[in-house]
């Protein structure tokens, strides 16, 4: 109920228009005061904070959603931070993870941090602590991709430091960025479908023609098996363990190269267009692949995982999925 | 159309199927013959009538059927968590397979209550063995333009005339269902097809084995020379074998046996890989194959609980079916690269003749139980394409 509430103010406020102008550089304010002012910031804060606690299963329902209208702002992070930080000490800020914290002589540095553009308060891990760092006065590293948000951040200024709880802020941030891409995915499937149906050559619907149904067929395999990939790893407890994190995101990061290849080979030319609507979800998509580790990334993790259990393969993918 | 895709709802297997896991693996833990990997990996291509009997003392053979005709009853997780487990097992099912999951629910469905009572209990006790007949030599994916004939006979039955090619382990099987035209011709397409059972012993009817690129000969080719049936040979409605044979192939497609397929291989390198000194270099290749393993599971899964709820996901089964093919195919192509890196290793034997044997009738996966264009093209369909 909580992300039918939502889309009906995403369909509203987050149009593709307001999308492009936010990445142009336009004031994010008013669509994060919208949806903040509605509560939707504090979906899993507990209750005895004044929050939803939606349970996690729930929250992937919203999180797919923020992929799916390509939402310009980091509000997957910033609703996840008040799980992960201590009652009442999230800041009212437009909150990001940084996937990475390399300390420096002066300061800290975190490459490419989602939304890092914007962003006005980074949450960090150092492997000790939580670090919760203030944007006010960091230096942005713009990645240089265009209508790109995400950004290296520099600090020099103290951060504040909350208890680390394993690794979950790493777990947090391969499973957001899993469902993101999901709920992209989702979209752009939506799109390229309608366009085999609606595009005419020969004298009859590209849709048609075999070639098309085929590449068709095999892309909804990709996005339905990416969909549950993702969903899995948002399962029982309050927070995605990181093997099941591992599991989602090195499956939906792997299926961003097809789906993205053949939403634009059956779009055609059109579809590579700022224009057009897909290149807001496959622009996404390829980012998201990187966010937070790729499958390569994420690979060896597993592969580690699975030979350090000594269990056969089944056995190990179904103690994960049961958990 | 992106109904097809909400169609795969995250389910997970419920408790009384996990419990029931324990049971399969003690089970197996005492009647399951011991066999080196590259005999495992043949699985459901193994033929031991006695491990299936010994199954169906157990109760496991036509889980699915109900009590009163020796079935065990069990719902479609329970069924998935016992096929499962025989088949990351490597156990040898042939002898029982398709019974339990194809020729005893159709039967259970669409038989009379004599056809019933003469078979289930049969197939439940193991001493029923049967083989599917639906592809003939000019008819495999075009499976509509079949050409074997019934005609009615004078005493109420039918002479069966013609043959059926590519049929499992019929050699082993006392019957098979043939779907076969019983009227019309064949420009009538799926109009006119009924499914028979044909008790193999009859006179007229000729098995002959077709032996394979890996030594093996579990595919046959079987002739009917007018072969006397009886009336009750007829299961369901004369005419409605299409209909019947597509209800039928939804179990079969969406199942774990389209994901485990080359499991015993992936298994046996793992275990390999792990008391060599490079394993460190695989870890990737191990950990995409997990990921894509857990993804085929959860949509699988998701179509038991389809499958439970007593729906028909005939769509989702294909596309579950399609995208599993493709990842059962990947892991010997993997592998065996792997195993060619350094010409100068040695390579664990037993590992290289599973490879070997995996890598041989992997080609099979995309062709059984629907090819992957038949396939691709019910998914396209299902998306309102067609």
């Amino acid at each position: 109920m909580f992300a039918e509430a939502l889309e009906d103010i995403l369909r509203d406020r987050c149009t593709p228009a307001v999308v492009r102008a936010i990445e142009a550089g336009d004031d994010p304010m008013l669509l994060w005061s919208a949806i903040a002012e509605a509560g939707f910031l504090e979906l899993l804060a507990p209750e005895s904070a004044g929050g939803a606690g939606l349970p996690l299963d729930e929250f992937f329902e919203v999180a797919l959603l923020l992929g799916r209208y390509a939402v310009p702002l980091p509000l997957a992070q910033s609703m996840a931070a008040r799980a992960l930080l201590p009652e009442g000490a999230c800041p009212a800020a437009m909150l990001t993870f940084a996937p990475g914290l390399r300390r420096e002589a002066d300061g800290w540095c975190c490459p490419q941090v989602p939304f890092g553009a914007i962003a006005t308060a980074v949450l960090a891990d150092d492997g000790d602590a939580l670090l919760l760092f203030d944007c006010q006065d960091a230096q942005r590293l713009p990645t240089g991709v265009a209508h790109s948000q995400a950004a290296g951040l520099r600090f020099t200024a103290e951060p504040q430091r909350f208890a680390r709880d394993g690794q979950a802020l790493r777990a947090w941030g391969a499973a957001l960025h899993a469902a993101l891409i999901a709920g992209a995915m989702a979209r752009a499937f939506e799109m390229t479908l309608q366009y085999g149906n609606e595009r005419s050559q020969f004298g009859k619907s590209i849709g048609k023609f075999q070639a098309i149904q085929h590449q068709l067929s095999v892309m909804a395999e990709q996005v339905a098996a990416s969909r549950l990939a993702a969903r899995a790893a948002f399962g029982a407890g309050t927070a995605p363990g990181l093997l099941q994190a591992a599991l989602a995101k090195a499956r939906t990061s792997e299926a961003v190269v097809p789906v993205a290849a053949t939403a634009h080979a059956v779009h055609g030319a059109i579809g590579v267009t700022a224009e057009y609507d897909l290149q807001l979800y496959t622009r996404r998509l390829q980012e998201w692949r990187l966010a937070h580790g790729s499958e390569a990334h994420w690979h060896p993790v597993i592969g580690q995982a699975l030979l350090d259990s000594g269990a056969p393969v089944a056995d190990f993918i179904r103690d994960l999925a049961a958990a | 159309m992106a109904n097809l895709l909400d169609n795969f709802a995250y389910a997970t297997v419920p408790p009384h199927a996990q419990a029931f896991r324990a049971e399969v693996r003690d089970f197996l833990a005492t009647e399951m013959p011991t066999l080196p990997a590259d005999v495992r990996a043949r699985s459901w291509m193994g033929f031991d009538a006695g491990f299936s009997r010994r199954l169906a003392a157990r109760g496991w053979v036509g889980v699915t059927l109900p009590q009163e005709f020796g079935g065990a009853a069990l719902d479609a997780f329970s069924r998935f968590v016992l096929v499962e487990e025989l088949l990351t097992a490597g156990a040898p099912v042939a002898g029982h397979w398709i019974a339990d999951r194809q020729s005893g629910p159709l039967i259970a469905k669409y038989g009379t209550p004599a056809q019933k009572a003469f078979y289930l209990p049969r197939i439940c006790a193991g001493e029923a063995f049967f083989c599917i007949g639906m592809s003939e030599p000019n008819s495999g994916s075009d499976l509509a333009s079949v050409g074997t004939r019934a005609t009615p006979a004078a005493d109420g039955g039918w002479r069966l005339n013609g043959r059926k090619i590519w049929t499992t382990n019929a050699q082993n099987c006392q019957y098979m269902i043939a779907l076969v035209r019983s009227s019309g011709d064949p420009q009538d397409r799926q109009k006119g097809l009924s499914q028979f059972i044909v008790d193999l012993s009859l006179p007229g009817v000729t098995v002959r084995p077709i032996e394979d690129l890996t030594g093996d000969a579990h595919f046959t080719e079987v002739f009917f020379d007018d072969v006397s049936l009886a009336a009750d040979a007829l299961v369901g409605a004369e005419g409605q074998g299409w209909e019947q044979v597509n209800a039928e192939l939804a179990f079969e497609r969406s199942g774990p046996e389209r994901l485990y397929s080359s499991i015993v291989l992936l298994d046996r390198w793992i275990e390999v890989l792990r008391d060599s000194p490079d394993a460190s270099r695989h870890l990737a290749t191990v950990g995409r194959f997990a990921a894509h393993l857990a993804a085929l599971r959860h949509l699988s899964v998701s179509c038991t609980a389809r499958l439970a709820a007593g729906e028909s996901p005939v769509i989702e089964a294909a596309l579950v079916k399609d995208i599993g093919t493709t990842f059962e195919q990947e892991i010997p192509a993997v592998i065996s690269a792997l195993l060619g890196e350094d010409p100068q290793a040695d390579v664990d034997a037993e590992l290289l003749r599973t490879c070997a044997y995996v890598s041989q009738v992997a080609p099979t996966y995309s062709l059984r139980g629907g090819t992957r264009e038949i396939l691709r093209g019910m998914i396209a369909r299902g998306l309102g394409l067609r």
